[in-house]
């Protein structure tokens, strides 16, 4: 599949009468870069709630890391057969992947996964909320930004060329921070509910907000119907997942196979997000054995996910890029409730076709009491907007970092080949 | 009814000057001075008045509400709202609440009554008291039978006699596929413990269609048996719903929304599970008209805020007990006290100054959270030394009265008139209030000492608040659209979980926001597809009868595409 299939906007959407299902679609040139067939996608995925980095990405040779951890600490790996489950899984002889995070290593292998460790964002704060916040708007530290750098980053288009109206999406009922701005994004909660149920109303509905007089409710109302005419199309195809890529049940499985299914579609999609909550562990994080407590299970839906949407995507695989990013990591040292409490700099997953993966970024700062950061936290050496940054201008091919990172000079890492 | 498809002229004006692209930001980036500021200087005309006044000071007209406040007097009802103790309580909403017993409980009792499975767990152990109340002592007894020698893990986990050996098939026939009334009957002919033993042996289907086929004592048998500790956080939702839509005293109603946004807790962050009614009914809902000072204390000495915000665990790290438990100071209070509740993050406080006030508040903190859950000052806890908070020095060895030392300074800044002043504008007039019309409300403000309802009354006789640039100028938020929905079709509210799931879905779960900032002010914020489509969904389905808990008359279906229509979208 890899024709260009044009979509003329107008006539289509004349054509696309409320509730009809179109047969066809010819799918457009999107935005103004007209000679690159297929655009290249960026998925981002924000752990709400401070996922723990240090267990995540787990520094099995730092003897530190034991001492600070003695109930919690995840084992170094083990070659006996009937403890790999409950030891970290090596990857270069220095860190290791938290057990329940075993779907992820063939991809790694592959090399096609890359960690950034010891990254996030330089501000101080340790509330969820200022710090969510402050990563969405790519501006730490101002709380006044009222978009994101996802809406910043999006490439300007012609305002005479077709854009998709699916071009950002976001999975959920509201659009989060990061998609909000001046360039358009969808906010999804199901694929299958994003329609107006009823086929009489719907076409009232679309007429009342093209006629509306109210300049803001006129656009969003185009917008939408724009991307429910587009998407209806894949609603009436009952979808299947590529053999084999097995997503675990719970929305955050459900999230990344819609977004597979929206990339498989050629609808547009250019840029999407999805977040996971329950991270926060300040309590009983880990169980009697590593495989055991909290993390452990959100791990297990995490990374079970991810491999599948790896595999859901097949051949697209080339165009898409996965980022993973939580506000801040947590203590390195473990509290009195078998948890860890606020921290700062945690890990980020970058994971794609052109991806320089199979290594971990970044300087390791060391975990000795005078290298952490105020005396209890992971040190941080790459901030998270250097990883963006790179993102941005090579998958996105927006050039134009000073304007979706205000106040700052993102430096390329490399990730990305 | 009133349908607005009329083109409000004042909109052209607006049309022109604004790109035509969707934009969250497009009304500040675009044209912020001449024709933006024009159309607040503009009046509407007198027959939009009544119309204008009932948008914006209720959760939106019922068919004959904008007649009788011509008839009244815009000036006397305006009044009116502004005194609702002089409105009659409406006997439907009362009547309607009444069922709804934890709204009127303490946190403890409401601990006692409805229990977690850990509280029964200690109750059975001698630890704390079991309910006074004989009917809840039963449904505590069987819970805890339910519970015997199940582990921590499983604790959940109902251990209930099958349906099948308490019941013949005929009669688990009916149960599952029989008319309302012949559920209802068989059900009632049941003895008493057995109908107990049923409830919990029903699959959690058949138990919502029994549900919803029952009179108001037996849903909150059914519910109660579903998880009492639920019980709590659905008696809110209901109220809030039940008030929006019913309540006389309708400004008030708006203004309960308004602070419990603007002092936002979340219900479930732990033991806020319990505190947040209290909190809404006791430090809430009386100071809205009142002083802000002490609508600010009140919520200070909350025991919802101190948790939710942490507060209750900050402690001096030289205090008595900072040293023996090895913790410290959490600024999360401090910080969010400066920043969302009074000055605004713009306020001209400095990170210097949270901590400072950070340390004023060690020692407010609760009396054990999960079994009385009221405010105590722990001298224990308390950072005794001296501060300096915005210039002011407090000298050490002040107690508690740091801390409303603190909150007098605030509530008396130049700063937080201006704040508070511009998100009440916000509220009630535009997404972007003219700075004229702030600057007199924070000017009343401060010469009032903080008086609330002074503040509304400058700003409802503005000639701002009637102009064009505030007439049918904001998008309604979730709960408004819902309410005003209900309130336009005259439709009979039963039971809220059906609006709480389109809440939900429209991307405001009722008492649920988890950041401190609560939801928005600021109508924009509710523009994006999934929210209008769940509108034009919501609408089509309440016209249908289609929302459980939700009666409306037959209506055809244009009233359903009304509802769901930009204009409705508006007010």
């Amino acid at each position: 599949m890899s024709s260009r299939r044009f979509f003329l906007r107008n006539s289509a959407l004349a054509m696309v009468g409320a509730g009809a299902a179109p047969l066809w679609l010819e799918r457009a040139l999107y935005a103004a870069d007209a000679t690159s067939p297929r655009k290249k996608i960026l998925v981002a995925i924000f752990q709400r709630g401070a996922a723990d980095g240090l267990n995540i990405v787990v520094p099995h040779a730092e003897k530190r890391y034991y001492e600070m951890r003695p109930t919690i600490a995840v084992p170094r790996p083990s070659q006996i057969s009937d403890r790999r489950e409950d030891a970290a899984i090596d990857l270069d002889g220095f860190f290791g992947l938290h057990p329940a995070l075993a779907p992820l290593k063939p991809i790694w292998d592959e090399g096609h996964l890359a960690i950034v460790h010891a990254a996030g964002s330089p501000d101080p704060t340790r509330s969820h909320f200022d710090a969510q916040d402050f990563m969405e708007s790519a501006t730490p530290g101002l709380k006044a930004t009222p978009d994101g750098w996802m809406n910043r980053a999006m490439p300007r288009a012609d305002r005479a060329a077709q854009i998709s109206p699916v071009r950002a999406v976001a999975m959920g009922n509201v659009l989060p921070r990061a998609m909000r701005g001046s360039n358009p994004a969808v906010a999804v909660q199901n694929l299958s509910d994003f329609q107006v149920r009823n086929r009489e109303a719907s076409g009232a509905f679309r007429t009342l907000y093209a006629d509306s007089q109210d300049p803001l409710l006129q656009a969003a109302g185009r917008e939408t119907f724009e991307a429910v005419s587009l998407l209806q199309s894949i609603q009436t195809r009952h979808y299947e997942p590529a053999t084999g890529a097995n997503y675990p049940k719970g929305r955050f499985g459900d999230c990344l196979r819609q977004i597979a299914q929206l990339i498989k579609a050629d609808v547009g999609v250019e840029m999407a997000f999805a977040d996971v909550g329950g991270w926060d562990h300040h309590v009983n994080e880990v169980g009697a054995r590593a495989s055991q407590g909290q993390l452990a299970t959100r791990l297990a839906d995490f990374g079970q996910a991810l491999a599948a949407f790896w595999l859901d995507l097949g051949d697209r695989r080339q165009d898409v890029a996965v980022v993973t990013m939580s506000e801040f990591g947590r203590t390195a040292r473990e509290n009195g409730d078998r948890g860890t409490d606020h921290g700062h700099a945690n890990c980020m997953f970058v994971m794609g076709g052109g991806v320089r993966g199979g290594r971990v970024y970044g300087k390791w700062p060391g975990l000795e009491p005078e290298q952490l950061y105020e005396a209890r936290d992971l040190a941080l050496t790459t901030d998270f907007r250097d990883v963006l940054g790179e993102l941005v201008k090579v998958q996105l091919g927006n050039r134009d970092l000073s304007q979706v990172f205000p106040g700052y000079t993102p430096s390329p890492r490399g990730i990305l080949l | 009814m009133t349908f607005n498809k009329r083109l409000p002229a004042g909109l052209i004006g607006l049309s022109i000057c604004l790109v035509a692209g969707i934009s969250v930001d497009a009304r500040k980036n675009g044209d912020p001075s001449s024709q933006a500021a024009a159309l607040f200087r503009q009046p509407i005309s007198k027959d939009h008045k009544a119309e204008h006044a009932v948008n914006r000071l209720t959760f939106g007209p019922r068919p004959g509400d904008i007649q009788h406040v011509q008839a009244l007097g815009i000036k006397k009802w305006i009044d009116l709202q502004l005194h609702p103790q002089r409105i009659p309580e409406n006997p439907i909403l009362e009547a309607k609440l009444r069922p709804l017993d934890t709204l009127n409980m303490s946190t403890a009792k409401m601990l006692q009554n409805y229990p977690t499975p850990q509280q029964i767990k200690e109750m059975v152990g001698g630890k704390i008291p079991f309910p006074d109340d004989p009917d809840k002592r039963m449904m505590v007894d069987r819970l805890a039978a339910r519970l015997q020698g199940k582990t921590e893990q499983d604790i959940s986990l109902p251990h209930a006699p099958k349906l099948t050996s308490l019941l013949a098939p005929g009669q688990i026939q009916v149960l599952r596929a029989g008319t309302a009334q012949q559920k209802l009957d068989l059900f009632g002919s049941l003895p008493q413990d057995r109908q107990d033993q049923v409830l919990e042996s029903m699959g959690q289907g058949m138990r919502g269609q029994l549900f919803v086929a029952a009179p108001p004592a037996l849903r909150r048998r059914i519910q109660s048996t579903n998880g009492p500790q639920a019980m709590v956080a659905q008696d809110l939702v209901e109220a809030k719903l039940l008030r929006a839509v019913y309540s006389g005293r309708q400004l008030e109603e708006v203004l309960v929304d308004f602070w419990y946004n603007h002092f936002n807790v979340f219900l479930d962050k732990g033991a806020d599970r319990y505190m947040v009614t209290a909190y809404e009914r006791d430090e809430i809902r009386p100071h809205v008209l009142g002083k802000f000072e002490d609508l600010l204390r009140a919520t200070a000495q909350s025991p919802a805020m101190l948790y939710y915000l942490d507060n209750w665990e900050s402690m001096g790290a030289q205090s008595t007990a900072g040293k023996r438990r090895q913790r410290g100071l959490n600024e999360n209070y401090g910080r969010e006290l400066l920043e969302l509740h009074t000055l605004g993050v713009n306020g001209g406080y400095t990170q210097k100054d949270v901590t400072e006030v950070a340390r004023c508040f060690t020692g407010w903190t609760i009396q054990q959270p999960q079994r009385v859950a009221e405010f105590e000052f722990n001298p224990k806890m308390h950072d005794d030394g001296e501060k300096t908070v915005l210039g002011v020095r407090i000298p050490a060895g002040g107690g508690i009265d740091d801390g409303f030392k603190v909150l007098h300074l605030l509530a008396h800044h130049p700063a937080t008139a201006r704040f508070i002043s511009r998100k009440l504008a916000m509220r009630f007039v535009a997404d972007d209030p003219p700075a004229t019309l702030v600057n007199r409300m924070a000017a009343t403000f401060l010469k009032k000492d903080g008086d609330l309802r002074a503040v509304l009354k400058t700003m409802f006789d503005s000639p701002e608040f009637w102009s064009r640039g505030a007439y049918r100028s904001k998008m309604k938020s979730p709960l408004e659209m819902v309410a005003s929905s209900l309130r336009a079709l005259n439709a009979d509210l039963d039971f809220a979980f059906g609006l709480n799931n389109q809440l939900n879905q429209l991307g405001e779960p009722l008492y649920r926001k988890a950041e401190p900032t609560g939801y928005s002010n600021s109508g924009q914020e509710w523009l994006n597809s999934a929210g209008l489509l769940a509108r034009m969904n919501f609408s089509v389905a309440l016209v249908n009868n289609k929302v459980p808990g939700v009666k409306v008359d037959s209506a055809p279906s244009s009233e359903g595409v009304a509802l769901g229509s930009p204009d409705f979208q508006k007010k």
